[in-house]
């Protein structure tokens, strides 16, 4: 018995451990930010590698899911003849919710995993550890930009995935379904507002942004230097961030819409 | 003509003064290691102590050879070396400098004077072997480009394999890796360079250039060459003094032909490569005959 609650004294004291260690290494991190300016170029590349290569998988989840909602939305909405509000129930569902979080959960685990994998390949494989002998800070070198870049893609992303599902609903609702092509567009443009709707997107996706990015990238710094300590982490990875994006979403929601 | 000012004096007498410090420097070693204990960080503490009081000293201009077999901790003697960790008792100064007294600043700076050869070689994977050589050059220095160019070249050229500058790590063999490695870690003309087993899985021929490589950069470029390894052979025939290491200690040191020569039957066993002897062929263990029996019952 006292066994059992040692040994879970023990993980929770290593579970501390790690989150002061990840604090440490965020502000590490984000200290090595102003020396990026002259070299912008680093960040370039990284948003080439993370933001480009995204781009594919959140497209088409966009295109799907839009019309995913506008086929379960129809189906609700006719019965209360109300059909010609689609376009408002898509836009709204993507822009506030859907698209902040799906395009987020798509990134952990197509950026956030090779994040992960790529860092805590060249710790293993010691890449980290010679670029400290060569007097290179590793941490502002290869991390720095690569947190960025992910901070400067997932908004950006985001907006793609946004777009892209509201051109999925109304390609269901418009030539598929029958429902007039004028009420569509202009209701939604009367009830999606600027501040609340678009805003509240926006920071939503710029703090999953900053979470995934920081998850993935101190989960391959802090991986154990072996091949089997870089599958886990990369898998922690997209169990954390995942976690992480739902748990914030419900906080950010009751803090935006709540009162 | 022109009587000598006391302003000109002064100059002339400290600078005499400057250089028989400057000499007084140049005798001592490069390297001076005291009572030095370290024991790693494990997940829940410390683990048990790997270097139990051990001194040596690594001498200007010499290829010092550290034998021991693995997980010694020589490796982590190195990065102890490199100020990558630091002793948990004793001292370890490179170039008169006692680490544990360095702020980040001033070990960064140390350590754009040693060069350090990993066992996996630690090129940058998404880097050709070009950009590789190039990376501290660029990182440290803002030369115009036509320079680090040809600086690039000239250590390239070194290592023998100019050729193969366009080339990515992935596509070299394990011998060419290390010694595209060797010129990143000559780059910036360091003061010493620190080799981690630079002949473990080679092949003969790779062996052989290595050792010429060791040997002749020590020579041209004045370098203080430390070689941790446990090649036996290869190591003792470039050395000019050698330590041996063995749970935690120094159990011997001496030019190579003192090590040869050495009477202690370890010595003799690690040299030899003999199976059985002070270092038992099997782990402790309860004995085999008790174990069957009992599972017999
Ligand atoms: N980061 C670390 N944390 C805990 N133990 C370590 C670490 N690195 C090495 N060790 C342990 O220290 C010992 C010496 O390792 P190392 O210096 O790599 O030996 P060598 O290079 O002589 O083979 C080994 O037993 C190894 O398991
Ligand atoms: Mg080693």
């Amino acid at each position: 018995m006292s066994e059992v609650v040692h040994q879970w004294l023990l993980s929770l004291f290593s579970l501390f451990r790690r989150l002061g260690r990840g604090q440490f290494f965020l502000f590490h991190l984000l200290g090595g930010i102003p020396s990026l300016i002259p070299r912008f170029r680093l960040v370039i590349q990284q948003l080439y590698a993370i933001g480009v290569h995204s781009l594919t998988i959140v497209m088409v989840a966009g295109l799907f899911v839009g019309m995913v909602l506008g086929l379960q939305g129809y189906n609700t909405l006719v019965d209360f003849g109300a059909e010609e509000s689609l376009g408002v129930l898509v836009a709204l569902s993507l822009v506030r919710e859907l698209g902040p979080v799906v395009a987020a959960l798509l990134f952990a685990g197509r950026a956030g995993s090779a994040l992960t994998a790529e860092i805590g390949l060249m710790k293993a494989t010691e890449q980290l550890s010679g670029m400290e002998m060569m007097a290179v800070d590793p941490v502002h070198r290869m991390i720095s930009p690569r947190f960025l870049a992910g901070f400067i893609s997932l908004p950006l992303l985001t907006a793609i995935f946004t777009l892209l599902g509201v051109f999925g609903g109304y390609f269901v609702a418009v030539p598929l379904l029958g429902v007039d092509e004028g009420a569509f567009w202009s209701q939604m443009q009367a009830r999606v507002d600027f501040f609340e709707d678009i805003q509240s997107g926006v920071i939503k996706s710029v703090v999953f942004g900053f979470v995934v990015s920081w998850i993935a990238l101190f989960e391959g710094y802090d991986a154990t230097a072996t091949s089997e300590g870089v599958s886990r982490a990369t898998t922690r990875t997209v169990v954390h961030a995942s976690l992480a994006i739902l748990g914030l979403d419900f906080v950010l929601t009751a803090l935006m819409f709540g009162a | 003509m022109a009587k000598p000012t006391p302003q000109r004096k002064k100059t002339e007498s400290t600078r005499g003064r400057g250089r028989r410090r400057s000499q007084k420097r140049r005798a001592e070693p490069l390297v001076r290691i005291r009572d030095l204990e370290f024991s790693h960080e494990g997940r829940y503490g410390t683990c048990p102590s790997l270097f139990k009081g051990i001194n040596l000293d690594i001498h200007r201009g010499k290829i010092v050879a550290i034998l021991g077999p693995s997980g010694t901790g020589k490796t982590t003697l190195l990065r102890l070396i490199g100020g990558q960790l630091s002793a948990s008792a004793g001292r370890v100064e490179v170039d008169g400098e006692q680490l544990s007294t360095l702020n980040r600043k001033g070990l960064y700076r140390l350590r754009r004077r040693i060069g350090m050869l990993f066992q996996s070689g630690a090129l940058l994977t998404d880097m050709t072997v070009f950009e590789n050589v190039a990376f501290p050059i660029l990182e440290h220095t803002r030369l115009p480009g036509k320079m680090v160019r040809d600086l690039v070249w000239m250590k390239l050229e070194a290592v023998g394999l100019r050729g193969a500058e366009a080339l990515m790590p992935a596509e070299l063999s394990g011998g060419m890796a290390r010694r595209v490695a060797l010129a990143r870690a000559i780059a910036l003309d360091p003061m010493m360079v620190l080799y981690d087993e630079p002949f473990t899985g080679q092949d003969p021929i790779s062996m052989g250039v290595l050792m010429k490589l060791i040997r002749e950069l020590n020579q041209t470029l004045r370098l203080t060459s430390v070689v941790v390894s446990h090649d036996v052979e290869e190591t003792l025939s470039i050395a000019d003094y050698v330590y041996l290491l063995s749970e935690g200690q120094v159990v011997g040191k001496g030019s190579p032909q003192q090590i040869r020569q050495a009477q202690s039957p370890w010595i003799q066993q690690f040299l030899k490569g003999e199976p059985d002897g002070p270092v038992p062929f099997h782990y402790p263990a309860e004995p085999f005959h008790t174990v069957l029996m009992g599972a017999q019952e």
